[in-house]
């Protein structure tokens, strides 16, 4: 079975500086991997380069199949990355916001409403301009997009920064479905114990270097 | 390596430039009689022209056409790198570019300077030609502006390259309406700006020609070569900053979290800074 | 694509209905720059019924900067712009979707300068199939042209000062094309406006061409 991601020597550039140097990572389909490592080290570009944003200019990448050095543009729709800006409309509600995005990606009404549910803004907030929530608030909203849009591939960075204790877990119910599902899931965190419980495997990103870091643990 | 980005084809059509600009100054201002006949019949009937104001002429028309080519060179460079993404085509587009607007600066002053003791006027609107100069000029200078935004160097030339490509259906359609516009409004004494020329006059108008042409080639030459180097040092600063990075790579290598099967440098980086 | 295009439509359009940008700020801006002119023209009576129909566009495209910059800053917001790329949508969508929006509004708006200039300038209305396919005609390149360069400017840190750069000589034969159509219609000389809407044709065509071919390109890198 093809990996849902391969790396191999990867080369990025953000503005003029190599955010990636030579990324060496492979991850199968419905794994769930943590990257870890210190700020600056090419986390957030690692996971815009598998989400196509990101040119490569050396080095091998695959993601999804879809050779990321000569055709980026093909991924995109399959993936779902969850960043540190909203990527939402402030003007517009959550619900017409989730209708957009969840449109624009193919999805149906059903899928829109059990992600509204399943994140708990079935309710009042549906109706609530995405501007005048708080930044929690929004994050759900975030993540209600991703879910609505049902990608292959998930790429979420430190997804749980900015959310309550009940946010977060909800965060880790959303991951362990998502990777019984078939989803790969790949995401950012400096939470290492929570994010580590989530996750099959961890990998230590370093001055755009990614290495395997030991330690299988127990995900159901 | 060469200290400069002279060479032997840029010393031979530097000195050809020079020597021609020589020739066309004699035979511009000296050699060359004035314009006797252009304009029309007088109430004597004898002919009438545009006398010694002429002479402008010689600088004029060349730089027009050379903008002209040198602005159609441009839109030839972008669509090139669209579809060829090479530096090549990115880099004559922009070299072009910037001649061309110089080129097209020198064709609106001189212009206006015939303008003025022919029409009586310094701009005539009326002059369909002139009007989509100054549109195209300005055009060309939205280019200049793209090419100087703060980004990457490949996004940035893919951004030039669909204005630089925009700039030729722009021009056309404009030069079809200024046209048009004149018709409408033909005025009933716009004289002309185009002189009869023959023998001395023929001869120094396609000596202008080809001094303005031998002009555009070098300057291109050099320019090109310019910005060749320009992205050649950014690349080196960028193999620069890759090694750095690997090396604060392997410094924290030192130091890894938790048991690592793999080796501390990992595998080699493919491409590695020469 | 014309179900993305729709749907990017609706859905700027829905953010005008909630935000009422357009309404509050681009709308009295128009009027007041009828007003401006006006006042530049030492109220003239019969120099502003001439001059009506230039005066005209040079509002309409003045206002179009405006809608162009803030289609685009719309798009400029907290990610939003990575999160279009990865939506989905076929760029060229996207493009078409946004023109239609520009376009609407600025249909709304020269209705409302249409009304000013007649109050205002004292301008005959002649030829009302002419000037109104003219509009059309001229707005559509007006918002192909604007969205085109709007896209590329936004999300730059000088874009209020490269978009006007950019947009303003491509208008140029727009301008001139435009108002000689209205022109003609209301020096009653229809035949000479068709010709010009011909080359509005044209120029809409072109640019709308341009840009369901390029903005996949200009949405990437801009």
């Amino acid at each position: 079975m093809e990996p849902a991601v391969d790396l191999c020597g990867a080369v990025a550039l953000v503005g003029r500086f190599p955010a990636l140097a030579g990324a060496d990572l492979v991850i199968d389909p419905g794994e769930v991997v943590l990257l870890q490592g210190p700020n600056g080290a090419g986390k957030t570009t690692l996971l815009r380069c598998c989400a196509g944003l990101v040119p490569v200019i050396d080095g091998e990448a695959r993601v999804l199949g879809c050779d990321l050095r000569t055709d980026r543009r093909r991924v995109r729709g399959r993936v779902g990355l969850l960043a540190h800006s909203s990527g939402l409309y402030d003007d517009l509600t959550v619900e017409d916001n989730l209708r957009f995005w969840g449109r624009a990606a193919g999805s149906d009404r059903a899928d829109v409403e059990a992600a509204l549910d399943r994140l708990g803004l079935a309710g009042r907030l549906r109706g609530v301009a995405v501007g005048r929530l708080s930044a929690g608030q929004r994050r759900r909203t975030s993540l209600a997009v991703l879910v609505a849009r049902r990608p292959e591939l998930w790429l979420l960075d430190e997804p749980h920064a900015g959310l309550d204790q009940a946010g977060r877990d909800l965060v880790d119910g959303l991951i362990r479905d998502a990777s019984a599902a078939g989803v790969t899931v790949l995401l950012s965190s400096h939470e290492l114990e929570r994010a580590a419980a989530v996750a099959h495997r961890q990998v230590e990103v370093v001055g755009g270097h990614v290495r395997e870091v030991g330690g299988e643990s127990d995900v159901a | 390596m060469n200290d400069t980005t002279a060479s032997k084809a840029t010393r031979v059509l530097g000195a050809v430039t020079l020597a021609g600009i020589g020739l066309l100054v004699l035979f511009g201002l000296v050699i060359s009689g004035p314009d006797g006949a252009s304009v029309g019949v007088d109430a004597n009937g004898a002919p009438t022209g545009q006398g010694e104001v002429v002479r402008i002429m010689y600088m004029h028309v060349p730089t027009a056409l050379i903008a002209f080519l040198a602005f159609f060179v441009t839109v030839a460079g972008s669509v090139g790198y669209l579809l060829r993404r090479s530096e090549w085509w990115d880099l004559v587009a922009h070299a072009s570019a910037e001649l061309g607007a110089v080129l097209l600066f020198a064709t609106l002053v001189t212009g206006a300077l015939w303008g003025e003791p022919t029409w009586g006027t310094y701009w005539e609107w009326q002059d369909a030609r002139l009007t989509t100069t100054a549109v195209l000029f300005f055009l060309v200078l939205g280019y200049l502006a793209v090419r100087r935004l703060p980004l990457e160097r490949g996004r940035r030339s893919r951004l030039a390259a669909v204005v630089g490509l925009l700039l030729g259906p722009a021009t056309i359609v404009c030069h079809y309406a200024t046209t048009w516009w004149r018709t409408l409004h033909q005025g009933p004494t716009i004289s002309r700006l185009d002189p009869q020329i023959e023998g001395t006059m023929l001869f120094s108008l396609m000596l202008g020609m080809g001094v303005f042409m031998a002009l555009y080639a070098w300057l291109m030459l050099h320019r090109f070569r310019v910005l060749w180097l320009e992205n050649r040092v950014e690349d080196l600063g960028l193999d620069l900053a890759l090694a750095e990075r690997r090396a604060e790579a392997g410094a924290s290598g030192a130091s890894t979290t938790g048991p690592s099967p793999t080796p501390a440098t990992g595998p080699t980086p493919t491409g590695a800074a020469s | 694509m014309w179900r993305d295009a729709r749907l990017v439509a609706a859905k700027d359009l829905r953010i005008e209905v909630r935000s009422r940008v357009a309404l509050n700020q681009i709308a009295p801006f128009a009027l007041l720059v009828l007003l401006l002119f006006a006042f530049a023209l030492d109220s003239d009576r019969n120099v502003l019924r001439d001059a009506t129909p230039g005066l005209f566009w040079v509002a309409v495209l003045l206002s179009t900067l405006l809608a162009v910059q803030r289609a685009f800053s719309l798009e400029a917001a907290d990610g939003v712009r990575d999160a279009l790329r990865l939506s989905g949508l076929h760029p060229a969508g996207i493009f078409l979707g946004k023109v239609a929006s520009v376009a609407i509004q600025l249909v709304a708006l020269e209705l409302l300068l249409a009304l000013g200039v007649l109050v205002l300038y004292d301008a005959p209305l002649t030829s009302p199939l002419l000037l109104g396919s003219t509009g059309l005609l001229a707005t559509l390149g007006l918002a192909a042209v604007g969205c085109l360069y709007g896209v590329l400017a936004a999300g730059q840190r000088v874009a209020e000062t490269i978009l006007p750069l950019l947009l303003l000589p491509a208008l140029a034969p727009l301008l001139l094309a435009a108002t000689q159509a209205v022109a003609a219609a209301s020096d009653g000389v229809a035949s000479e406006g068709w010709r010009w809407l011909g080359l509005l044709a044209l120029f809409a065509a072109a640019y709308l061409a341009a840009g369901v071919a390029t903005f996949g390109i200009l949405l990437d890198d801009g």
